[in-house]
């Protein structure tokens, strides 16, 4: 690896003590970064540097660092997961950046995720959802044959595009209304599609919209900002999809529409 | 809280709402310019005066009419609530301006629908309240000669304050007296300023359409491969195209007609 691609860097990054405190930017030099390193990465170098000099190095989250986790995140120069599109900020290599250039870092920003401290933020509330209704219940009994209910491929396909969301929280950070309906909608859609998901449908997406208007999450006005920031592509058909549910199940679904002996 | 309130009280009860009053009000458009397409009818405003008196006479349109009212209502209002709610999901915003890749239209939905919702408060003051319940429009009687088809005007001065509209024949002509909305229409549409606010918020009819009109098939779950790009094509060229410059050639040819 050649020297002479280093780059310097100002770092414009948010600081913050904890929930309550309030925070600032405090600006860092990060100095002969190679282009060939991830973001993430270039924050390791810079923590190295601070905790050196005995300083509180950098919080931010991250886990696996190969793109798959949902863990990292970071609102870089007015954007989530940084100017590269499809994908996450550990993906994200230093060569996108050129010397000399200010990157502004923050966190996520939405009610619903508030700082724990400087760059990270906490997305438990999209936990919450998912625990509100995105399963399916399975119960016990013997294993069936894995092929013995037919689904069609582009509706198999369909449905693990959707599970391809990693629950990042990009989406609810690139929203102007710091929405959740492209997160909540993908999950919504991954179970609705199958036939695993069919008895918990209707309910499933009752559930998991009545959590995420718990959780004061703003609300959808197709700006496809979130398709177009997601690590994984997820389109904004999963937010159509969810919405036709909900109406359905509102509106005009039997085990909806009428008193039942169970009394549900 | 009930089913009722729990459905439309939920984040995407709200988002149904303005979807429906939206397209609502997107057919009262078409209508709209339909009938106003009279004032480009070289009759000295016959057609558009009797299509004036007649919106306002004829009970089923009355009917609609505050349906209207209602939706316009509706949804400001939950434009409003729903933007509050919005502002409140994000307390602490960025530093640095958003960059991710929207339309312009789909971010400015509130700023553009705040123009629109003035320029109805003052275009139905100066029309719509002006006609149907103050006295400042004047009169005209248009005399048609039944043999040739021939049609003259005169301003006319009724006896009551009161009288609408009138239709009589004496000696093979035919007589209708009727209030003179467009003597209105053609002052306003005189002053510079006036045309300029009108073409101005005929924009803003544009880009709100340019949004609106698909965003609301997206709300009621509508979308497929097939019919997805029809709506966005009626939306863009019908609603976001050729009616808002439907609607902006009425002050301006109006206004150019008055330099002469």
């Amino acid at each position: 690896m050649s020297t002479n691609n280093n780059m310097n860097l100002t770092l414009k990054v948010w600081r913050q003590k904890n929930a309550d405190a309030k925070g600032a930017f405090v600006t860092y030099k990060a100095e002969g970064i190679s282009p060939d390193m991830s973001f993430l990465e270039m924050l390791d170098v810079v923590n190295e540097s601070l905790i050196l000099k005995g300083e509180d190095p950098i919080h931010f989250d991250h886990d696996c660092r190969e793109g798959i986790c949902g863990m990292c995140s970071l609102y870089i120069n007015g954007r989530p997961h940084g100017p590269k599109r499809a994908i996450t900020t550990c993906q994200l290599h230093m060569r996108s950046f050129h010397d000399g250039e200010t990157i502004t870092i923050e966190p996520w920003r939405a009610g619903a995720f508030p700082v724990i401290k400087d760059l990270a933020t906490d997305r438990s509330a999209f936990d919450r959802i998912q625990q509100a209704g995105g399963f399916i219940s399975v119960n016990t009994g013997g294993v069936p044959d894995a092929n013995v209910i037919p689904i069609p491929k582009v509706i198999a396909d369909e449905a693990f595009n959707s599970a391809t969301c990693i629950g990042c929280g990009a989406c609810v950070a690139a929203c102007k209304n710091a929405s959740a309906m492209l997160f909540v909608s993908a999950k919504v859609s991954q179970l609705a599609m199958l036939p695993q998901g069919q008895p918990e449908r209707y309910s499933r997406v009752q559930a998991m919209v009545a959590q995420m208007d718990e959780e004061g999450f703003g609300n959808c006005t197709n700006t496809r900002a979130c398709e177009a920031e997601c690590p994984k592509e997820i389109t904004l058909t999963n937010i159509a999809r969810m919405n036709n549910d909900f109406f359905s199940a509102k509106l005009f679904r039997e085990e909806h529409a009428h008193e039942h002996a169970s009394g549900e | 809280m009930s089913e009722f309130k729990q459905t439309f009280n939920s984040s995407l009860g709200k988002k149904l709402i303005m979807a429906l009053t939206g397209l609502f009000l997107c057919t009262f458009l078409i209508v709209h310019l339909g009938g106003n397409l009279l004032l480009f009818s070289d009759d000295e405003g016959y057609g558009f005066n009797v299509y004036a008196n007649f919106l306002t006479h004829f009970p089923p349109i009355e009917v609609v009419a505050y349906l209207l009212y209602l939706a316009i209502l509706v949804h400001s209002i939950y434009a409003l609530v729903l933007t509050i709610k919005n502002r409140r999901a994000r307390p602490v915003g960025y530093a640095a301006p958003n960059r991710s890749p929207a339309s312009w239209s789909s971010k400015n939905m509130g700023l553009l629908g705040s123009i629109l919702l003035l320029f109805i408060v003052i275009h139905m003051s100066d029309f719509w309240y002006a006609y149907k319940y103050s006295h400042k429009i004047g009169y005209k009687e248009y005399r048609t000669d039944l043999a040739t088809d021939k049609t003259t005007s005169v301003d006319y001065v009724p006896a009551s304050p009161n009288f609408e509209k009138s239709v009589s024949t004496e000696n093979n002509v035919e007589i209708v007296r009727v209030k003179d909305l467009h003597a209105r229409v053609a002052g306003s549409f005189s002053n510079l300023l006036y045309v300029i606010f009108y073409v101005i918020a005929m924009g803003a009819v544009s880009f709100h359409m340019l949004h609106g009109f698909q965003s609301s098939f997206r709300t009621l779950g509508w979308v497929h491969r097939k019919y997805t790009p029809v709506v966005c094509f009626i939306g863009t060229w019908l609603f976001a195209v050729i009616i808002p410059l439907g609607f902006a050639a009425m002050p301006v040819v109006y206004y150019i007609q008055s330099l002469k």
